[in-house]
């Protein structure tokens, strides 16, 4: 048998329930783990042993009790630190939130927690979720477990890391441009943001509020589903929170054994493009998957969507003037870092702000800020919408011939720390195959499709129609049965 | 569109309530104007008569009926603050005396 830290979630929670393991025996387990192996890998920037031994022993004496178990039972999961916790510090990496401890848990949080999941910490992310590489963490980079002299990708870079490594059984990432999708590809997970509202936002911090979606980021595509399962519906505290029925995501996956007969895929020319920066052995890697759901009864058949390269800029625009506007509320008055010595109030917000925010977070605030100014507002923001507008008419044009669409989820496997952090755009143009879906509202996901002579996993992306993610469920799952990706691990850490 | 100079970066510096160092000032015109001549190829596409997108799913704004809920209470509110005085978050003086 598998040890149990590679087990998938969804085997520990049938093996908690059947009281054949405790949730205590696979909190501790863990926590030895991170122990061991996480100051190599920086992905963890709390660990809450007590709480976490706290919360193993009330689900196990639940279950002594004869309650029922929830689908996510003893299931030692870890959050990136941008979900609200009550009573745990969340920060988003960021010095203007340090030691914060919020008075409530957020609606994704609270629902993983009914569903029986355990907590073990929060994970390290790119300051505010913005950046590629999680190299924007005000606190520390963090390591991708393949190679430890590269990044895990970003935003939501320890999730991946502490998922793949096997320091905790899923994660919970937040997908603006590609957070999800991009570190799930470079760590070798699967990795899906769902539809725009599919998910409620309610105390998650936000960066871009009409891009932002949280979504599962797990070793295998079942888990992916349970995950989806617990935390997905509508909430009355978001409201953009979609009032639509959730599906069963479970049963989408055993779909997938049945095969894809009557699937249709569609191929993006404009995603293959030379000039699009893709590697020659990511591109190999994907079209081989592409062959595999075509093997599994998908017909692939040549889509175009011809505003795709405007899609980086257009992102640019819509995500800094959004978040220029959200982080307004860091004024070091009701909570965050307050500078010290200022004589006035215009003085305590730019002083506050200043010293809070790392370099990333500024320059997009700028750029954010110069794009909404009273006579750029037309020639930026404006615009960036229309485009926009264009986009989103480039995939409805495109889903009247498909159901689904295939791309790269990168153009590189995982990237040397350092490589691009001098470059802002370098490291913008990293998330130049994800970030169309979130400017879409589209639900997409990662999936493992194979591995650098390097041995550096690659990520294939697919993409549905609003609402569809049962489709991605179900290709996802088709395409793993033809492939033991999901099975390999990263090198133990010391 | 083109390229942004240091005192607009002052300006917009002040918009966005952050005090910059001259050394971040000098970075940010830099970087800003590199960012902004990439995001220049929107100018290029013909987007006359669209209609800008707002929102990522087609929706109305929901409405909720007015009922009382209980809410965070002050002492949970306000334990996180920076400075408090009583019930109330604390800030330097806004209004001057004789103003």
């Amino acid at each position: 048998m598998t040890e149990l830290s590679h087990l998938p979630a969804w085997r520990l929670a049938e093996l908690v329930a059947a009281r054949e393991v405790s949730a205590r025996e696979l909190a501790t387990l863990h926590l030895a783990r991170i122990a061991r192996a996480d100051a190599a890998l920086g992905a963890f920037l709390l660990v809450d042993e007590a709480g976490a031994l706290g919360r193993a022993d009330r689900i196990d004496a639940a279950l002594a009790r004869g309650e029922q178990p929830g689908p996510l039972a003893g299931v030692p999961l870890a959050l990136k630190d941008i979900f609200v916790t009550r009573g745990i510090a969340t920060t988003v990496a960021s010095r203007i939130l340090a030691g914060w401890i919020p008075p409530y848990d957020g609606t994704a949080v609270a629902r993983l927690y009914a569903a029986g999941a355990n907590l073990l910490g929060k994970l390290n992310m790119d300051e505010f979720a913005m950046g590629s590489s999680n190299e924007n963490s005000s606190v520390k980079p963090c390591r991708n477990p393949w190679d430890l002299t590269r990044v895990p990708g970003g935003s939501s870079g320890g999730s991946a890391a502490a998922v793949a490594a096997g320091l905790c059984a899923g994660s919970l990432g937040t997908d603006t441009g590609g957070s999800i999708r991009q570190p799930a590809a470079f760590c070798g997970l699967v990795g899906m943001k769902p539809t725009y509202g599919r998910v409620s936002r309610y105390g998650v911090v936000a960066f871009a509020s009409s891009l932002d979606q949280v979504g599962p980021m797990t070793r295998n595509v079942r888990d992916a589903a349970l995950l989806l399962q617990a935390i997905a519906g509508h909430d009355p505290h978001d409201a953009t929170s979609i009032d639509a029925p959730v599906p069963d995501y479970r049963a989408a996956c055993e779909r997938g054994a049945r095969g894809l007969g009557g699937l249709k895929i569609g191929l993006p020319a404009e995603y293959f493009v030379d000039g699009g920066g893709i590697n020659p052995e990511v591109e190999r890697a994907v079209r081989a998957g592409i062959a595999r759901l075509e093997d599994a009864g998908a017909t692939v058949v040549p889509v175009s969507l011809p505003h795709t390269k405007y899609a980086v800029a257009c992102y640019y625009l819509v995500a800094t003037a959004e978040a220029s506007s959200n982080l307004a509320r860091y004024d070091g008055v009701r909570f965050g870092h307050r500078a010290e010595g200022t004589g006035s109030l215009l003085e305590l917000y730019c002083k506050s702000r200043g010293e809070g925010f790392g370099p990333e977070v500024k320059r997009r605030i700028m750029l954010g800020t110069f794009a909404l100014r009273s006579g750029h507002y037309d020639a930026y923001y404006r615009k960036a919408q229309q485009v926009r507008a264009l986009i989103k008419r480039d995939f409805d044009e495109a889903f009247t011939q498909v159901d689904l669409i295939a791309t790269p989820a990168t153009p590189t496997a995982a990237f040397r720390l350092g490589e691009k952090a001098a470059d802002p755009l370098a490291m913008y143009l990293a998330d130049i195959f994800t970030i169309s879906c979130n400017l879409a509202g589209l639900p997409g996901v990662s999936v493992p499709c194979g591995f650098t002579e390097a041995g550096l996993p690659i990520g294939l992306q697919l993409i549905a129609p609003p609402l569809c993610e049962e489709q991605l469920f179900t290709a996802a799952a088709a395409h793993e049965l033809a492939t033991d990706f999901h099975t390999r691990r990263p090198p133990e850490l010391a | 569109m083109a390229s942004i100079t240091s005192d607009e970066v002052r300006q917009t510096a002040l918009l966005a309530r952050l005090a910059l160092t001259d050394d971040e000032v000098a970075r940010l015109t830099l970087e800003l104007s590199h960012l902004l001549g990439y995001i220049e190829q929107l100018t290029a596409l013909d987007t006359a008569g669209v209609e800008p997108m707002t929102h990522a799913v087609p929706m109305d704004c929901p409405l909720r009926l007015d009922t009382p809920a209980p809410s965070l209470a002050a002492d949970d509110a306000l334990a996180a603050a920076p400075r408090r005085a009583d019930d109330y978050f604390e800030v330097p003086k806004i209004i001057e005396a004789g103003s």
